[in-house]
């Protein structure tokens, strides 16, 4: 279980977090959404220690965060941000090779090999995994950095807007995997999200945040509504059930004419 | 994750060079007696692999934690740095200091300060919020350049007559080594040298970036500070030596980088000290021996140095 008390983060003088209670049981796909500004990525980075907080407290199966070695909280929960070094001379399956340092530290064993070629299958990155980071497009990049996180192989995974940059088929794809690595592999999987349709239609979990603070948190049907969304986002949104499916409609309303002359 | 069959040819080539060139330094043009060439020879020969090792491993381990190509540790002012301290303790001191001590016992000293100031900088610059590549570029150069007038002040001020014998050796110089500190330096880059291939793999994962790094479970901040401690020892060590050198080693750490063709540090770590021996004993054997030229050695390595670094440069700005 993921677990953060009175959690806050503050820069000169703006709060971005403020107190945040949350807990997150093991298990699942949790989806953190919200406004621009909300604090999400922030929130994600102090749970993963890559941000020292300002206040407050993170425990991941009762570990604090601050006072657990790195390499003992890297074979529990890892994390993935939104921006990577993308000039490196590194070929795929070397990229995807890291993400068994924690467990081998360097040196890779056969069944290091078999995790290796595991996620690179998982990734659909057969293919490319010969070819150089710099040589893959935006999306295949953003495909190898996952496939290291899995190949990191933790009871966590932690992913931070993982859909950004990429077309609709690969962020279906990715949000597929992600959902099978929680069913199949009981994996406990936490992405901030900004599309509101994915969270609804992949999430089992949603947190919503505003303003650095936790506004709403409960299951997908519990926020997917009208009153809760239109209140977070603050514009009027619409869910309707589409072939089994809650979708938020939001594009285009008529309640405020627009004020173009 | 084996070295490519290219790298692999072209570093055995590298090797085979700097044998070669070590070989020819020693044994070329031996008109005296073997009992004073090998001291006389073996040392300077000493002095200049001490300085190739400093070079080549300070500017890639440098090069892995601040992520790029271009800025070295030489181009953030350090080696003024050491320059500015080591006056600084001549002023300080007078010349009660620079005589009642051992020599051995002021370098160390001297190192342990510069060490302290090293890091200062280094987490003012590099920590929180990472800033542009041009404006790194540009605070180490006017760094350097306010260390080296900051250096010259001091001894001015000091002495008149003892500025200028200091001043000549502002600048590089492979016929002066300073072979006072050879047995020091010596001991200082073999325990580096050790510490810096036991992080090798560390320094893999360092170079994915702060944030896969510790998701990866290094501990960050840790490492990186003794590294930039080992780098600051190394820089000091070379700069005692022979004099600061602005851009060897990013022509070295670049030339590591193409003969291998590799991220793993296992290889470019010691592609690096290759590199730096060929072009310094090789040169050296080349000007002395073989075209009989007085043209300074370092000169010609700084020139090719700084062509380099203005084609970096350049393409950086394109990419």
């Amino acid at each position: 279980m993921i677990e953060t008390r009175g959690l806050s983060k503050k820069y000169q003088d703006t709060l971005v977090v403020k107190d945040v209670n949350l807990q997150i049981s093991k298990g699942g796909l949790t989806a953190i959404i919200g406004p621009n500004g909300a604090g999400k990525s922030t929130l994600l980075s102090m749970i993963s220690r890559l941000t020292p907080m300002s206040a407050g407290s993170v425990e991941i199966d009762g570990l604090d965060v601050t006072r657990t070695p790195g390499s003992e909280l890297a074979k529990r929960l890892s994390i993935l941000r939104q921006h990577n070094e993308s000039s490196l001379r590194l070929t795929v399956r070397d990229l995807v090779a890291f993400g068994r340092f924690p467990h081998s530290a360097g040196r890779l064993t056969a069944e290091d090999q078999q995790h290796i070629d595991e996620a690179i299958h998982y990734l659909e990155l057969g293919d490319y995994q010969h070819r150089h980071l710099d040589q893959l497009s935006g999306g295949q990049r953003q495909r190898a950095y996952v496939a290291m996180v899995m190949c990191q192989d933790t009871e966590y995974v932690l992913l931070d807007e993982p859909l950004n940059n990429i077309d609709m088929r690969h962020a279906v794809g990715m949000m597929q995997l992600l959902r099978r690595a929680a069913d199949e592999k009981g994996k406990t999987v936490v992405v901030v999200l900004h599309d509101i349709n994915f969270a609804s239609c992949y999430a089992d979990h949603i947190i919503a945040m505003r303003a650095g603070q936790l506004a709403y948190q409960g299951t997908a049907e519990q926020i997917i509504r009208n009153d809760v969304l239109s209140d977070l986002y603050e514009i009027p949104m619409q869910v309707h059930e589409l072939g089994g499916q809650r979708i938020c409609v939001y594009f285009r309303h008529a309640s405020k004419p627009s004020r173009i002359p | 994750m084996c070295l490519s069959r290219r790298g692999a040819v072209l570093l055995s080539l590298a090797a085979l060079l700097a044998v070669l060139s070590m070989l020819g330094f020693m044994t070329l043009n031996v008109q005296s007696d073997w009992s004073f060439i090998i001291p006389y020879r073996g040392s300077r020969l000493l002095g200049m692999l001490l300085v190739a090792i400093t070079m080549g491993l300070s500017t890639v381990v440098f090069q892995t934690i601040t992520h790029n190509r271009i800025l070295t540790p030489s181009l953030m002012g350090f080696d003024v740095l050491y320059v500015l301290v080591s006056s600084l303790a001549l002023v300080l001191w007078g010349t009660e200091y620079g005589t009642s001590w051992p020599i051995e016992l002021r370098f160390i000293l001297e190192v342990a300060v510069m060490v302290v100031i090293a890091l200062l900088l280094f987490r003012l610059l590099f920590t929180d919020s990472v800033r542009g590549l041009h404006m790194l570029i540009l605070l180490g150069m006017v760094g350097g350049l306010l260390f080296r007038e900051l250096a010259d002040l001091a001894l001015r001020v000091f002495d008149p007559s003892e500025f200028s014998i200091q001043q000549g050796s502002g600048m590089a110089n492979f016929n002066r080594i300073n072979l006072q500190l050879l047995w020091v330096g010596l001991l200082g880059v073999g325990v580096c040298s050790v510490l810096l291939f036991r992080w090798r793999r560390h320094l893999d994962v360092l170079s994915l970036g702060r944030d896969v790094a510790i998701n990866l479970g290094v501990p960050y901040t840790k490492i990186v500070t003794q590294l930039m401690l080992v780098i600051s020892v190394l820089v000091s060590i070379s700069t005692a030596l022979v004099g600061p050198m602005l851009f060897f080693g990013l022509l070295v750490a670049n030339l590591a980088y193409w003969l291998t063709g590799s991220h793993q540090h296992r290889w470019t770590l010691p592609a690096s000290v290759l590199a730096g021996v060929v072009c310094l004993v090789g040169g050296q054997v080349l000007f002395e021996h073989i075209l009989s030229s007085s043209l300074p050695l370092a000169m010609v390595i700084e020139l090719c140095g700084g062509v380099l670094f203005i084609a970096l440069l350049l393409r950086g700005v394109k990419q």
